[in-house]
């Protein structure tokens, strides 16, 4: 593919992710971060990202599976999934969150469960449209051309 | 925004652009803040990650690290290696706060807090406990860019930064505090506070002294044990009202020492006092007056907060040089004061039961030297530290019996006091071996006082029995026990029973433990308390200074009211409330105690059938202690507290 072409489907995709609110404006930031010194960053930070979700998920998913729900060690990590989704501006994610913790204020196990399985989903999901970003953009860099600034 | 506006900063109008970073004074490096050493803690990687990249961005130098414990040990390595902290609220080895905390005291370094969570109570809670901002993830570049106005507030102005709850970033949305336009001192996150008004003098002064000193950073000042009791000592001296920045200045004269140092120091300081003073407020009722004197002179023994030493000294009961000692004690450690006040403040408020005709079982001289006792505990500072309650309590044993009783009680107010103020002061103050020296001294002071109540026939012991009340008090709902026998003493004397019993009672109830050697040596039946309660023979046997404040303060329940408390209000101003709730609980106890008793309680005391209420408190404590039945020592026998 050339890369003209490859760079709209960048441009074409990378709006339809803020479009759709599966990334926002924090995700910009991130971009805008990213330098020569550090050609990677975003990478770097997404993939930090999704190997901690991944861990607070199990995490979740071990701790509503008890017999006695700790609602703490819940709201706990749930918390922390709003915090590092929202700094990465995966957006979907961090309301999916935060819809989590407030039935886990009510101490509700099966809402809570429903939010997990909500969260998981919306984890997944923009687990998958960043790959594809960045697939992408390791194309348009491979076939020499520069990655374009989406505002 | 105007960077150059001298000393001060203004909040607003820091400049989100890297242009000019100059900040205030003339003689700032044009490239600062680049280079400013920033420590990042955060448990989360993808944050850390983001954060890191973001400060290096600013030009900081960044140090990263994701525990609390890990961020303290760099801090305390590297005692000027840093310049401003960012630490997250939720961590999972130690609370944010603490750590925010921990690193005000010790390096008094600017701190910035940051969370998801943007509840009003946790940004509160971030303004209390001293942050210089408080940051809503997701981090944006651009409120990392003004961090460093806290670092030069804090260089420069270092009491002026606590009053801005607001950082310089102007696009976080989520600034909980306006904006300060201009100068102002009262940060409206800190309305209301009282600290606002001194500060604002504060600054003024500040402002001219400080005039455009060229230094960015100030050299960093250690606050050393010594060197805060100092401080301490100088800020009881004036009052803790008083207390100016340069007034606290020339009084600690020490070389080096600028008034900025002390503001911000006594910031703190007054942030820590609030804190802790959250738990004891209801205590302060008791103290007023609670203070034996029949006419409880002692009534404002200093709030818990204020430990008041000096009131204790005040009343007479502690020598003076004792007072000293304590004092210097109690300035020793900022948090403890907190606890010790408690305790003392018992102590006088059980006295001040002497209207409720606290009578002590033992009436030898403890009668009588409680009366006297009873006056000096009204001047009991309640600042004492454990070294000063220790060294009060030693001082008091001239006081005698009463002191024994009183310190019983006191020292088992103290315990609960202690106990009490454990958790706000965080400070080591409390621990057992302190407690036990606060406590002593509590139950000295409260010995004395309630010597004063206690008519001199009063003290159980020596056959005052029959007048003796139990202790008035209740032993504070702490050692549920405790308050019986304050109690139940109370009911059979007209009113004075109270100290003595709940001397013993108290002694013996020493919450958990705390006080417990005190208390018996305090508790010692002997000191004139009709309590029979073994533990307090035991407790009591440890030194008559042992104060019982431990008891005092549990009895005191705190909630009493007011009736106790005109006589506490010994000399020091805040007389720890407790004190006055304890003589106004004092009072009611005494009624209620003769309801109360038990019947000989479990306490092993058997000795002292009136004190039921100390008797079981005594038992109760004895039990929770291990401390096993109270022997006769108190001897009690003698004192038979019908209640």
């Amino acid at each position: 593919m050339e890369v003209g072409q490859l760079q709209r489907s960048f441009v074409e995709f990378t709006e339809s992710l803020f479009r759709e609110g599966f990334l926002d404006a924090q995700f910009c930031q991130l971009q805008q971060l990213q330098d020569e010194n550090n050609p990677d960053f975003v990478i770097e930070v997404v993939s930090l990202f999704f190997e901690d979700s991944e861990k607070l998920l199990n995490d979740l998913t071990r701790a509503l599976d008890q017999q006695d729900v700790d609602f703490k060690k819940v709201d706990a990590c749930v918390h922390q999934l709003k915090g590092s989704s929202s700094s990465i501006g995966a957006e979907r994610v961090k309301n999916a969150c935060i819809a989590f913790r407030n039935f886990c204020d009510e101490l509700n196990i099966d809402a809570c469960l429903r939010c997990l399985q909500h969260v998981k989903q919306e984890y997944l999901l923009v687990k998958n449209k960043l790959e594809t970003l960045f697939r992408l953009e390791q194309q348009i860099l491979a076939a020499g051309g520069a990655i374009p600034m989406v505002e | 925004m105007n960077l150059g506006g001298g000393q001060l900063v203004k909040s607003m109008a820091v400049p989100s652009s890297s242009a000019s970073w100059k900040s205030g004074g003339d003689g700032v490096s044009d490239q600062f803040p680049a280079g400013l050493r920033v420590l990042v803690v955060d448990d989360d990687p993808t944050c850390l990650r983001i954060l890191e990249k973001m400060l290096k961005n600013c030009l900081y130098e960044v140090t990263k690290c994701n525990r609390a414990e890990i961020a303290l040990k760099l801090l305390r390595d590297n005692r000027n290696g840093y310049d401003i902290v960012i630490s997250d609220v939720h961590m999972p080895d130690m609370d944010g706060f603490k750590l925010l905390e921990q690193v005000g005291l010790e390096m008094d370094l600017p701190v910035i807090m940051m969370s998801a969570d943007d509840s009003k109570n946790v940004v509160m809670k971030g303004v209390t406990h001293g942050a210089c901002d408080y940051l809503i993830k997701p981090v944006r570049i651009e409120a990392l860019k003004n961090i460093w106005q806290h670092v030069v507030r804090k260089g420069k102005h270092e009491w002026k930064e606590k009053d801005y709850e607001q950082s310089g970033s102007v696009e976080d949305g989520e600034r909980q505090q306006k904006p300060n336009e201009d100068v102002d001192y009262s940060s409206s996150a800190n309305e209301g506070n009282w600290k606002n008004s001194k500060k604002r003098k504060d600054d003024e002064e500040d402002q001219e002294e400080k005039d455009d000193s060229s230094t960015l950073k100030k050299p960093r000042v250690v606050w050393s044990v010594e060197l805060h009791q100092q401080f301490v000592a100088a800020v009881n001296q004036l009052g803790i009202d008083k207390a100016v920045p340069k007034k606290i200045l020339e009084l600690m004269n020490v070389p080096g020492l600028t008034r900025e140092n002390v503001a911000s120091h006594l910031q703190k300081y007054r942030l820590y006092l609030r804190r802790v003073s959250g738990v004891s407020q209801h205590q302060n009722g008791l103290n007023n007056s609670f203070m034996g004197t029949p006419d409880a002179t002692f009534g404002s023994m200093s709030s818990i907060n204020g430990l008041d030493f000096q009131a204790l000294a005040a009343t007479g009961q502690i020598p003076a040089q004792s007072l000293a000692s304590l004092q210097a004690a109690a300035i020793g450690r900022p948090t403890s004061k907190p606890t010790i006040s408690m305790p003392v403040v018992d102590q006088r408020n059980l006295f001040s039961f002497e209207p409720h005709k606290l009578r002590f079982g033992e009436g030898q001289q403890q009668l009588n030297g409680s009366t006297k006792q009873i006056s000096l505990l009204h001047g009991i500072p309640t600042n004492m530290e454990p070294k000063q309650l220790a060294s009060l309590n030693q001082s008091a044993q001239t006081f005698g019996g009463i002191n024994m009783q009183v310190s019983s009680q006191a020292s088992q107010g103290n315990t609960l006091l202690m106990q009490m103020t454990q958790p706000m002061s965080r400070a080591p103050m409390l621990n057992e071996n302190n407690a036990s020296q606060i406590s002593r001294l509590p139950s000295s002071v409260g010995q004395a006082i309630l010597s004063n109540g206690i008519p001199s026939g009063v003290l159980g012991r020596n056959g005052i029995v029959d007048s003796v009340r139990g202790p008035v008090y209740t032993p504070v709902s702490q050692t549920s026990s405790l308050v019986d026998f304050s109690v139940s003493n109370s009911a059979e004397l007209p009113g004075s029973t109270f100290p003595h019993a709940s001397n013993s009672g108290i002694s013996s109830l020493t919450p958990k433990g705390m006080m417990q050697e005190e208390v018996n040596s305090e508790g010692k039946g002997s000191r004139g308390f009709p309590s029979s309660y073994d533990i307090f023979s035991e407790l009591q046997q440890h030194k008559t200074q042992d104060w019982g404040l431990q008891n005092v303060g549990s009895t005191f329940d705190g909630t009493q009211h007011s009736s106790i408390q005109g006589s506490l209000e010994g000399g020091r101003n805040n007389p720890p409330n407790f004190g006055q709730q304890f003589s106004s609980y004092m009072v009611d106890n005494s009624l209620r105690i003769k309801s109360e008793r038990h019947p000989d309680a479990n306490c092993q005391t058997n000795l002292f059938p009136q004190l039921f209420g100390q008797d079981d408190l005594m038992s109760a404590l004895l039990k929770q202690e291990g401390i096993g039945s109270v022997e006769s020592d108190f001897g009690f026998d003698g004192y038979a507290l019908d209640l």
